[in-house]
């Protein structure tokens, strides 16, 4: 083994590891030396090395663009609506915790759930099969059933588009939560219900004082990571998908924001500006909910 | 049995029906467009059929197919998935392999670094310019090598690996294999399970993949099937109307932008819900491993 054991241990170790993690630093690390140009003014063609350093004029624009402004505003709504209605998973598991039957508790479980795994085009091509002004089988059926006149275009109606990309996100997403809510279901002690029922306690009771409480630490995870999520506001793909000049309005958050800024308009210090400052905020935002997570109930997620 | 109340019992009817309006309402939608997909596109335009497809025909499917545009996207998307998936699955399962050797250098470091990717997001302007700087931009490889190892799928593979019983690998080495033999021979055929589950989250994960197509790939002929589906829906936003007339006064047998619409979804979403038994089955025990590593 004299001198051998590098070139027949460490070295094919090395060689399984390395090119490997080279690819993971590079994709994700690397990039990290950008934030740089947020306090630059980069143009698009030229080297990072070497610009000229302007400080913090481009987080101080910012503050002072309406557009962005605008666009915090739908990110914080949409997040704020995607929170509000985050319980709607758990209420999904407690239902289907009761139904007795399980072939149709694995149906409606395995149906529910895969929108969860076809892309936002899809999505947004399903609603639009469905929603459109012309084809729209929604439209054709109330105008069929003689409810309307004249054919409503959903997609395009900015007053209700908060709402409805939220339900559009429950659609896709709200089956799939619900099985982590069941498998933290399936982890409670079943003895807990045998002694509540020789108590004489109802389902409803054993819902509420059982299995609610069962699924609330991970509700709390959940909703802590919800909140180091305020500034994605629904993400970039569902907006960017369901985007027309009609809703821009109201759907254009951040990410699309910042794409728009960025890759269309070519301001990439400033767009890396939004983003470094979205990231900043994120972090600060969920070691805040933690902070108070753990004061309140001792719970904490990092 | 213990009795149930009587509001508990209403409870429960209604409970049925909720939950069977909500199955409903996810079914359906896949329900009508291939409906759709399968009617006579003269016969539907502007009046779609809600129950069974209308003048059953394949011609929707024939059309796209004997179209030379749609042969395009479909390779590019086929390609992604089926390369994509292999170097992930080499990639990922070698490096993990490697991350439970005691005698890798800087073993526990590189797995720390690798999990935290997961938090880590540089955001948009500085990947671009990466994917620049490495003269990915509108090649094919930027499709497979961003995203070749891949945190979540590293860490499922490492935690199976270290539940292999060893002495297999001891004897093997004993014997005077290596690690690349003891990797090849023995650490990937005792996973299969594993692997499979790998193999099906990342082809997933691959085939329904655009964001690089939009943000790294302007080159119409590396145009993935996806990317073509959203362009299409954004053509058809605004000038539907015009487009269905037109289609509707020409020959009968004219494919109409709405049923070539509606093809291309079916097309998109057939292989996602062929593997989606597996796929549900392996994400519930990915989620299981992923809580208690957590």
């Amino acid at each position: 083994m004299r001198g051998s054991s590098f070139r027949s241990v460490k070295l094919p170790l090395m060689l399984m590891t390395l090119p490997f993690f080279a690819l993971v630093v590079l994709f994700n690390y690397v990039p990290l030396f950008g934030w740089l140009m947020a306090f630059q003014n980069y143009f698009p063609g030229t080297s990072i090395v070497g610009q000229e350093f302007v400080g913090l004029k481009q987080f101080e624009r910012i503050l002072s663009d309406d557009q962005f402004l605008h666009a915090l505003r739908n990110t914080l709504v949409l997040s704020l609506l995607g929170l509000i209605t985050s319980p709607a998973p758990m209420v999904l598991a407690l239902l289907l915790n009761e139904v007795r039957r399980l072939r149709f508790r694995k149906f409606v479980q395995t149906v529910s759930s895969f929108p969860n795994f076809i892309s936002w085009i899809i999505v947004y091509s399903i609603f639009f099969s469905f929603f459109s002004v012309d084809e729209g089988a929604f439209n054709r059926l109330l105008l069929h059933l003689g409810l309307i006149d004249t054919p409503t275009d959903v997609l395009a109606n900015s007053g209700i588009a908060w709402y409805f990309q939220t339900l559009v996100g429950m659609w896709k997403g709200l089956g799939w939560g619900a099985i982590i809510y069941l498998a933290a279901l399936s982890g409670i002690d079943q003895e807990l219900y045998e002694a509540a029922r020789v108590d004489g306690a109802g389902r409803f009771r054993e819902a509420r004082h059982i299995s609610l409480p069962g699924m609330m630490p991970t509700f709390v995870v959940l909703f802590i990571l919800g909140i180091g999520n305020l500034l994605a506001g629904g993400g970039f793909e569902q907006m960017f998908t369901f985007m027309n000049p009609m809703v821009m309005d109201r759907l254009e958050n951040l990410d699309t924001y910042t794409y728009k800024i960025g890759l269309q308009g070519l301001s990439f210090s400033y767009a890396t500006a939004v983003g470094v400052m979205k990231s900043v905020v994120s972090i600060v935002l969920l070691l805040i909910a933690n902070g108070v997570s753990k004061r309140i109930n001792g719970r904490s997620i990092l | 049995m213990i009795k149930e109340s009587p509001s508990y019992r209403v409870f429960s009817s209604l409970n049925y029906l909720a939950l069977g309006l909500l199955a409903l309402a996810t079914c359906y939608p896949f329900y009508f467009i291939l409906i759709y997909s399968l009617s006579d596109p003269a016969r539907v335009v502007g009046n779609p059929s809600f129950l069974l497809p209308r003048g059953l025909t394949l011609v929707n499917y024939s059309e796209i197919f004997s179209k030379n545009d749609f042969t395009g996207p479909v390779l590019i998307s086929v390609g992604r998935t089926v390369f994509g998936t292999l170097l992930t699955l080499i990639g990922c399962s070698m490096l993990a392999f490697g991350l439970t050797k005691r005698a890798t250098p800087f073993r526990k470091p590189m797995y720390i670094a690798i999990v935290m990717t997961m938090y880590i997001n540089a955001g948009l302007i500085p990947n671009y310019i990466l994917i620049y700087d490495l003269h990915l931009l509108n090649t094919f490889w930027v499709y497979i090598i961003p995203g070749m190892i891949n945190a979540f799928f590293l860490v499922l593979i490492k935690t199976y690996f270290e539940q292999l019983p060893p002495e297999l690998e001891e004897a093997a080495m004993l014997e005077g294999a290596g690690y690349f033999t003891v990797f090849a021979r023995i650490a990937l055929p005792l996973s299969k399970p594993i692997l499979a589950t790998i193999t099906i989250f990342a082809a997933v994960g691959q085939w329904n993949n655009w964001m690089d197509n939009l943000l790294y790939n302007t080159r119409q002929e590396l145009m993935t099937l996806q990317l073509m589906l959203l362009r299409f829906l954004q053509s058809q936003s605004y000038s539907l109307r015009d487009a269905a007339l037109l289609a509707a006064t020409q020959d009968t047998l004219t494919i109409t932008p709405t049923s070539l619409r509606m093809t291309i979804t079916v097309l998109v979403v057939v292989p996602v819900f062929l593997v989606y038994p597996w796929l549900q089955r392996y994400f519930v025990k990915g989620i299981m491993i992923g809580a208690v590593k957590g």
